[in-house]
């Protein structure tokens, strides 16, 4: 009984931070239920937040690996454009939509390899400099575009567009992708030495300098995962609208940050969870589409947004403070 | 005998500061050095430097005889030095385990961690450095350690990868006196597998008692190294230490 007891405590104690946030979203649903339950019934509203979630999964779990890292970034909702950008002006110069895939992928690792070096050489803060990226960034695709958008209908045709955004048994099919993006996040974060280094780096740099470990390298590498996964969020949208449009992206970004923090990650780096991230999106996933399906309009979607951010923050509190 | 490492006429400066002067040290196989100084010495950054957390800006550094260089410390623990710092080198929100294999993780291909045999590992070094409470365990975070318990998990840490030359810099600081002895008795143990302590302090009574050869330090040079046959009583080589600094 003893032993039953300190194992549950035990257990309570290390993943605390994702119990929480699973209990934020077992909360907001059962809210949601009492609050309209024929809403929550129709198989449309989950529908809908199956579609958006995909692309938060591939925006909020790299972050996790960043803020735990002790590092913060902002361009990535930019540059979740750049890489869809590439992507669609290359499909629609007539190049293989895998080849596209490819390089619109390896544009989202570059630019996040360019502002992790930027931060990381010139010792610069990650929350302005990759404000500063994130407007600079912008401003170059508007430029480039003109502001106008690509369609890419085109790649219906590829065997591309069914394997990432067809439907499977009914299911779309970027949520298989997103779901083996979290399995291999979680033992990339927790089983494997880039996310053990990323956790010591994040907890004491001076600690993990001093055993040997390339604190510079991590963080580095750290960018260039949340520009990867940037990027295979503005292609998967891309894919699903056959559509680039310049602004894309934006919106996301506060939403990505938030599902990281309503997540359990908490700000000051050394720890994180992955499926504390996955749960902050549910959350954050509902709370963007289960507003309007019960009813309620679109103004109290940033009342609750705020509201839920702060009774996370204030919830996650619970697991004390950063020890030293 | 081997010298195991050796500091030829090292410099280090920081900005207009030398920090180090042609300092020149090294240890051979199985003997305990106590490196000795007044605070500002520089014996800090001698260590760091010889455990390659600073490269030297002139200087070679010889590992069994052989000029290494790009020193760093990745390269120090490669080539069997593991030290144990003054502020210990810990992550404190993470696991006893993780901060025992911080660095030198044992893995499977592809960088995968090999969990549970770290866990077993770690859980019979902090028994075996004598972490009596059954309340710890490998999982425990550091952070929720004593002084004394975390410098058992940095000195679990040095004696995991048997090093063969283990830097120990003010490890009896804030430690109590049974911990002290602990930390002695350590030391001891790593003399008598035939492997090298280079031993940091400036309780020159825990120095005296522990080192078979001293090295003192003034104002970034090496200022006079002698036996401990030399010696006979700790206040003897206190006065030696005081003697050579004012007459440097």
């Amino acid at each position: 009984m003893d032993n039953n007891k300190s194992f549950l405590n035990n257990m309570f104690h290390k993943n605390g931070r994702a119990l929480g946030s699973i209990g934020y979203f077992i909360l907001l649903m059962v809210i949601f239920f009492i609050g309209a339950p024929e809403a929550w019934i129709r198989p449309n509203l989950h529908q809908s937040v199956f579609v958006m979630m995909p692309t938060l999964i591939f925006l909020t779990i790299p972050l996790v690996f960043l803020v735990a890292s002790g590092e913060i970034d902002l361009s990535f909702a930019s540059t979740y454009a750049v890489a869809a950008y590439v992507f669609a002006l290359l499909v629609k110069s007539g190049v293989d939509p895998a080849i596209c895939f490819v390089a619109g992928v390896l544009t989202g690792a570059g630019i996040g390899a360019l502002v992790g070096t930027l931060i990381v050489v010139f010792r610069l803060s990650s929350l302005v400099a990759s404000l500063g990226v994130l407007f600079l960034l912008r401003g170059v695709i508007l430029l480039l575009t003109n502001s106008r958008s690509i369609t890419i209908m085109e790649v219906e045709n590829h065997w591309l567009y069914p394997l990432l955004v067809g439907k499977f048994y009914g299911f779309p099919m970027q949520i298989f992708w997103a779901a083996l993006f979290i399995i291999f996040c979680y033992y990339f974060f927790n089983k494997h030495v880039f996310g053990i280094h990323i956790q010591h780096v994040g907890d004491n740099s001076v600690s993990a300098e001093q055993m040997g470990i390339n604190v510079n390298a991590v963080k580095i590498k750290a960018f260039m995962f949340v520009g990867v996964g940037a990027a295979l969020g503005g292609i998967f949208t891309t894919l699903i609208t056959y559509t680039f449009f310049p602004t894309q992206g934006f919106g996301y970004l506060l939403l990505a940050l938030a599902a990281v923090f309503v997540g359990g990650t908490p700000y000051w780096g050394g720890l994180g969870t992955i499926v504390g991230a996955l749960f902050g999106v549910g959350v954050i996933a509902y709370m963007e589409i289960g507003i309007i399906a019960i009813g309620w309009s679109g103004e109290w979607r940033q009342f609750f947004n705020g509201l839920i951010i702060l009774l996370a923050l204030l919830g996650h509190r619970l697991h004390g403070e950063r020890v030293r | 005998m081997e010298n195991i490492i050796e500091l030829k006429k090292v410099t280090k400066k920081f900005g207009g500061i030398t920090a180090l002067n042609k300092a020149s040290l090294h240890v051979t196989k199985g003997e305990v050095v106590g490196l000795i100084g007044d605070n500002g010495a520089g014996k800090s950054t001698l260590i760091k430097t010889l455990v390659g957390v600073y490269g030297p800006d002139e200087g070679q550094i010889l590992i069994r005889g052989k000029e290494i260089k790009a020193w760093n410390a990745l390269k120090a623990r490669e080539a069997g030095i593991e030290t144990v710092f003054q502020d210990r080198a810990l992550t404190p929100q993470q696991s006893i385990v993780k901060n025992i294999f911080m660095g030198k993780e044992l893995k499977y291909p592809f960088g995968f961690i090999r969990e549970k045999e770290q866990i077993k590992e770690a859980n019979r070094l902090i028994r075996e450095i004598g972490f009596t409470s059954n309340l710890i365990n490998a999982e425990s975070a550091v952070g929720n350690l004593s002084g004394g318990e975390r410098q058992g998990v940095a000195i679990a840490r040095a004696i995991y990868n048997n090093a063969e030359l283990i830097v120990l810099d003010e490890p009896t600081n804030n430690l109590s006196l049974n911990e002290t002895q602990k930390v002695f008795d350590f030391v001891l143990n790593v003399k008598k597998s035939n492997r090298s302590v280079l031993f940091i302090g400036h309780n020159i009574y825990h120095v005296y008692d522990i080192s078979d050869r001293f090295v003192i330090l003034d104002r970034g040079e090496v200022v006079h190294e002698l036996n401990k046959d030399n010696v006979s009583t700790p206040e003897e080589l206190m006065k030696i230490m005081r003697d050579t600094i004012v007459r440097h």
